[in-house]
């Protein structure tokens, strides 16, 4: 059976509560509460849904009857300029298989397991370079410019080959596509300028080609250039500033647990501290869209096929009924000793993020080394005085001074 | 226990070959996953059953059977 709600909508994007910056917005929580699945607003007055619980999620994510194909006319996003920029050239995240399965294939085998595992001595050396640099002659910094950002920034830019020197470049374009208060013109401009520039870089590796992602991209007969420019954005997008933001949440989360941090000196409780700060961070605080193409049911609620869904990762990793369990403390709280390698941080489904095995490589060099090298590390400034970015996909701070 | 996987369903998250590096493989020309084991010990259960479980795209496929029966690949995709 199937029930109406008529509690009433929730308007998306919902904004977080700065006095609780780590918890999800209070309107996504709140909905959680009393029920899994809610009806919800786009900022254009179109009705959708917000997907809450950890196994209604999941199902969101893995069942074939909810698309990913951001051309779908009923696909819900927040802004006008996210639609012209999918409708032009969506990059694999934002497509359906075969066309997905087929661009996803071709850049799978740069982040298999056992790849990214003969990258950490690299990544320990980037880490350990970006360190030499902040602490040279001062005590002093802001951390998301002089470690969080360059450390990934710098890996993906190895990987893709693309020139380190153009950062100030593609990290500007980038935050422009990814923020909720870009407008169209300003989005289709930055896509183009980005689409154009790694257009640009393939072209050039089809004939000089290196030991990169472009140049393999490029090599190939079977990929458009454009196919190749969205995948390059992608991955240069999705390495840097998803990894960026994690490393800067979760060293303001640390330094208010300072019992907790000894476990990041721990090599066999390495991995799960980190999977824990994945869960509770859960950076892709706006949730991941998708729409019904078919009727389905969900916790008795009949979702139609043409109606928007976004599936809300954050208060899924924050599901008692599957987190605060065993004795630990609540889901609400980080506790490093938690088994949290069921967090839905990299979403779930065929879409899950290719990228994970480096991104977890990094945030367990850079977190270690980072408390490991500079343990007096804590704040320069009050916390009340944090500034976190609220109006964008991925969610951080904008600066995070320290001193040690 | 048995354990199958089906490659064409396999998205190379690379979640098993990082929760259970000794039972499951990435494939170096493919990146689809593969078994490294066809008998699998009491103490793999956990790690087994957990893998068939975080796997994304439902690739793991995990039966609760007694005895040594034989695991298998669907290995369609090639
Ligand atoms: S967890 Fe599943 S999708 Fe990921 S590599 Fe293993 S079998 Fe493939």
């Amino acid at each position: 059976m199937t029930s109406t709600p008529t509690a009433p909508a929730v308007p998306l994007p919902a904004p977080h509560d700065m006095r609780c910056p780590f918890s999800p917005p209070p309107a996504y929580t709140e909905a959680a509460r009393t029920s899994s699945v809610t009806r919800a607003e786009l900022p254009d007055g179109s009705p959708c849904w917000l997907v809450t619980g950890y196994p209604e999620v999941r199902t969101v994510l893995s069942d074939r009857r909810f698309s990913a194909d951001a051309r779908h006319p009923a696909f819900p996003l927040f802004t006008p300029g996210r639609r012209e920029l999918f409708a032009r050239n969506p990059s694999f995240i934002r497509l359906d298989d075969p066309e997905h399965a087929r661009l996803r294939r071709m850049v799978t085998g740069d982040f298999l397991v056992k790849r990214v595992e003969a990258m950490r001595p690299g990544i320990q050396q980037i880490v350990d370079d970006a360190l030499d640099r902040m602490t040279d002659g001062t005590t002093e910094a802001d951390l998301v410019a002089a470690f969080a950002l360059p450390v990934p920034s710098l890996v993906i830019c190895l990987l893709l080959g693309v020139p380190y020197e153009d950062r100030e470049m593609f990290q500007r374009l980038s935050r422009t596509l990814l923020n909720n208060t870009s407008g169209v013109d300003e989005v289709a401009k930055a896509q183009q300028e980005l689409q154009d520039y790694l257009g640009g870089l393939a072209a050039h590796k089809k004939e000089h080609p290196a030991e990169d992602i472009l140049s393999r991209l490029a090599a190939r007969d079977d990929l458009t250039l454009q196919e190749i420019a969205s995948t390059g954005i992608l991955l240069l997008i999705a390495g840097h500033e998803t990894t960026a933001n994690m490393i800067g949440l979760s060293t303001v989360l640390l330094l208010d647990r300072p019992d907790q941090v000894a476990k990041l000196a721990d090599p066999a409780a390495l991995p799960g501290a980190v999977e824990e700060l994945l869960r509770h961070t859960t950076i892709v605080q706006t949730g991941l869209p998708r729409v019904a193409v078919e009727d389905v049911e969900l916790e008795g609620t009949l979702i139609r096929a043409g109606e928007g869904v976004f599936a809300m990762l954050s208060t899924a990793n924050r599901d008692e009924r599957m987190f605060g369990a065993d004795g630990r403390l609540p889901a609400d709280e980080v506790d490093l000793d938690r088994d949290a390698r069921r967090h839905l941080a990299f979403g779930f489904g065929v879409h899950q993020c290719l990228g994970q095995p480096l991104a977890r490589a990094e945030l367990q060099i850079a977190l270690a080394t980072l408390f490991r090298r500079l343990p007096g590390l804590r704040l320069a400034a009050p916390r009340s005085e944090l500034v976190f970015r609220d109006d964008t996909v991925v969610y951080g701070l904008k600066s995070l001074p320290v001193t040690w | 226990m048995q354990v199958s996987v089906d490659r064409d369903r396999c998205c190379s998250s690379g979640l098993c070959a990082t929760n259970a590096p000794e039972i499951f493989d990435q494939d170096d020309r493919d990146s689809l996953v593969r078994l490294r084991q066809t008998v699998f010990l009491p103490s793999q259960f956990a790690d087994l059953r957990l893998a068939a479980e975080l796997c994304p795209s439902g690739a793991i496929t995990v039966t609760e059977d007694i005895g040594t029966t034989p695991t298998q690949e669907t290995d369609t995709a090639r």
